[in-house]
């Protein structure tokens, strides 16, 4: 336990995250509250991050699940091995049956899945449910019992609390509206793209080799490539991608060429980059 | 501490942002932990847990900036390096110069020269005082009177001559740069900076108003609808400019949304051949069957948009969400008309600037037969003549977008009453509020017997839910009978 967002910022630096006063805050008050933090913003900018820093800040394990269309209970909380279960029934087929629904019901068939995982570890854990809007509505519904009371309830087993409280972060690139349900558990923290000084100082914390003033341009000039209106504009992963990218090159001024050279690391789309590259070029 | 935050949840409530009372709990729990003379841990403490969409994010810090702006500038302004004391004493001299009597011509001078230096060295000290000043002088605030801050920040800005400091910071800039890269790189930064200067004066002229009128009443003059519930057809050029910078996310998170409803919804027939094969991992014990996937059929739609004067806009989003979706239909056509009707689906195409669009389309397209006034029976009755057979099956989502407001015009109830026919469905929707229709020239009364649904829609959030009942029918909806 930590004793103020600032020594939360030092511990998260050291481990290679650079946060904002605000990350600093809201990661602050979710420990002290033990509530989990829903994470939201563009893609790339350090969401999954976060949760990997935290993991190392604290020694914890980090235990990640991640999200996608047609995740279910099975795959998220935990699931019968019913071949193992077929197997046991099928090696002693004399056995009186009320035992064996009591041996196959056991732990021992038990697969268990992240979220359990996370509940049942002896030491705590940071859980990282990832992409959390790829899920339907109805499997957020699953999640809810694990946010706010920390147990998942087992039909055959009863219900199993967490002996330690995980703590959790869920991220979001906000492709849906989430359920005021699940949001209503969460502290909420929005990540947008950095400020340019921040993201300067990102640039020469991941690429050391990166001189100072190469650092700032490459910020400045991914913060122009943003305001304009492109339909994925590049994030902190890409601006990461450019900057390393300009070192194998033994780039060290940028110029006009050198940026219409190399915008096909910093923008995924062809029409992005020929709108990018003939409006960065005018006079 | 908590009135004030009972207050707090009441204006962010006002606004229109839901808070729970869970919420409001776990806010006032969140403040027994921090330091509450900071105001970065306080406004994190609020925004984590009373505000849930980043999309409301502006409305909250407006707020906030009402209900927590007395603490602000004396926590801010606590550094004491030797050069901005220097330069605040510089900036307090000429304040006692400027006040002598010479009027306030030459002291706006000199407050123009520190602001220039401020930005130029950076100095942020200096900036916070040469602000305050500024306002001070400047602003002439009036106590008592209810007004809202913008008139305030427009004469001080003015004043300050803000645009003529960027011309100077841009040439200052301009001189090191050499490329347009770098020329252009530079004019951002003083951009950035000369909002930077404006974000203070606002402040500074909020924390004023609050002292003279307390938060509640400055909120209420300050207070403004979240985007989604700005009514598009009164909108101001600001506000649309708002909508559209929402339009595109919004419409792609519709597509997610609807794309995996359409996909899950019930569950297909039994797939035989894939259970039997993955029945054969578990002995031939079929433990896990597995299912078609259904495929619903996607409608095919067709917009008839009225685009006269003030209703222009919302047919404009009406189209611009439709289209951004539209793989969610199999087909969509859109049809423009005023008094005369034309098709207008290849205006749209990736990427297009909708407003542009929309200008081509009344200088191009035919959507004007005689005086350019709305007539929807003569519109409905050119449909029906030119477009009907092709364009309308029994497969076809039919939306008609306008106010019903035909000038008096002969309404032609029979052709809306053959497009109906022909149509799958017809939907109406009226960017007028309800409690007008049928009032004036309004004739909404005389169509919507057959429409299966007129609706009233106003803003992007009925629009959005409307679209969405649209794409994903839940059950055929109910003719009339002829």
């Amino acid at each position: 336990m930590t004793d103020t967002p600032t020594d939360i910022a030092a511990l998260l630096e050291e481990h290679g995250y650079l946060p904002d006063e605000r990350i600093a805050q809201v990661v602050f008050l979710a420990e002290r509250l033990d509530k989990p933090v829903l994470v939201e913003g563009p893609a790339g900018v350090g969401k999954t991050e976060l949760a990997k820093a935290l993991a190392a800040v604290h020694g914890r394990r980090l235990i990640r699940l991640q999200c996608y269309e047609g995740l279910d209970e099975a795959k998220a909380l935990y699931e019968w091995n019913y071949r193992k279960q077929l197997l046991r029934i099928q090696s002693d087929e004399k056995a009186d049956w009320s035992e064996m629904a009591e041996d196959i019901f056991s732990e021992d068939f038990l697969l268990t899945r992240p979220l359990l995982e996370a509940i049942r570890s002896a030491e705590p854990v940071v859980l990282l449910i990832d992409e959390v809007d790829r899920v339907e509505m109805e499997t957020e519904a699953l999640l809810l019992e694990v946010l706010s009371d920390f147990q998942v309830s087992i039909p055959e087993l009863g219900t199993i609390t967490a002996s330690s409280r995980p703590m959790v972060l869920l991220t979001s690139n906000n492709t849906r509206e989430l359920s005021e349900a699940l949001k209503r558990r969460c502290l909420f923290l929005h990540i947008g793209y950095p400020t340019i000084e921040r993201e300067t100082a990102i640039l020469l914390a991941k690429v050391p080799e990166l001189s100072g003033g190469l650092a700032e341009s490459v910020a400045r000039i991914v913060a122009s490539i943003r305001s304009e209106p492109v339909r994925k504009p590049p994030s902190v992963s890409e601006s990461l991608d450019w900057a390393r990218t300009l070192l194998a090159l033994g780039i060290d001024r940028i110029d006009e060429t050198t940026v219409t050279d190399t915008l096909h690391v910093l923008l995924k789309y062809q029409a992005d980059v020929e709108k990018v590259a003939t409006s960065l070029t005018k006079t | 501490m908590l009135g004030v935050l009972t207050g707090f949840v009441d204006e962010l409530r006002a606004v229109g942002i839901s808070v729970s009372m869970v919420e409001a709990i776990d806010a006032a729990r969140g403040l027994e932990h921090i330091d509450l003379a900071s105001r970065v841990a306080l406004k994190a403490v609020l925004g984590s847990t009373l505000v849930k969409n980043a999309r409301h994010y502006t409305a909250f810090e407006a707020a906030f900036e009402t209900y927590f702006s007395l603490s602000g500038p004396a926590a801010g302004s606590a550094e004491d390096d030797a050069r901005s004391e220097m330069a605040r004493s510089m900036v307090a001299g000429s304040i006692g110069a400027g006040g002598g009597g010479a009027g306030d011509g030459d002291s706006a001078e000199d407050l123009i020269d520190a602001l220039l230096a401020a930005l130029r060295d950076r100095d942020d000290a200096l900036l916070q005082a040469v602000v305050r000043a500024a306002v001070d002088r400047m602003a002439g605030i009036e106590a008592g009177r209810p007004v809202g801050g913008a008139y305030y920040l427009y004469r001080v800005v003015r004043r300050l001559e803000l645009d003529q400091v960027g011309v100077e910071l841009g040439a200052m800039a301009a001189a090191d740069a050499v490329s347009p890269l770098q020329r252009r790189l530079a004019n951002e930064e003083v951009a950035r900076q000369l909002e930077r200067v404006r974000e203070m004066v606002r402040s500074e002229i909020r924390r004023r108003l609050v002292a003279d009128r307390g938060p509640r009443a400055v909120s209420r003059t300050l207070r403004r609808p979240l985007v989604e519930d700005i009514d598009l057809v009164s909108a101001t050029r600001n506000e649309i400019v708002e909508v559209e910078r929402i339009v595109h996310p919004m419409s792609r998170r519709l597509a997610t949304r609807l794309s995996q409803r359409r996909r899950m919804g019930t569950r297909g027939r039994l797939d035989v051949r894939r259970t039997m094969r993955a029945s054969l991992s578990t002995g031939g014990v079929p433990v896990d069957p597995r299912f078609r996937r259904p495929r619903p059929g996607k409608p095919e739609i067709v917009l008839l948009g009225d685009i006269s004067g003030s209703v222009a806009t919302f047919a404009r989003f009406t189209m611009q969400i439709v289209f951004a979706i539209s793989a969610q239909f199999s087909r969509v056509r859109s049809f423009a008309f005023i008094d005369g009707i034309d098709e207008v689906t290849g205006f749209f195409g990736p990427g297009v600037d909708f407003a542009a669009a929309m200008s081509r389309i009344g200088a191009e397209a035919e959507v004007v037969w005689l005086d350019g006034h709305s007539d929807y029976g003569n519109a409905f009755a050119a449909f029906g003549g030119r477009f009907l057979e092709d364009a309308v099956t029994k497969q076809t989502t039919v939306i008609v977008t306008g106010d019903a407001r035909s000038n008096y015009h002969d309404p032609n109830v029979d052709a809306l009453r053959d497009i109906a026919r022909n149509a799958r469905a017809l939907f109406w929707l009226n960017p007028e509020s309800h409690r007008y229709w049928d009032t004036g020239d309004s004739i909404m009364g005389l169509y919507a017997p057959w429409c299966d649904e007129v609706s009233e829609v106003r803003n992007l959030r009925q629009l959005e839910r409307f679209v969405e009942r649209v794409a994903i029918p839940t059950t055929r909806p109910m003719r009339p009978l002829a």
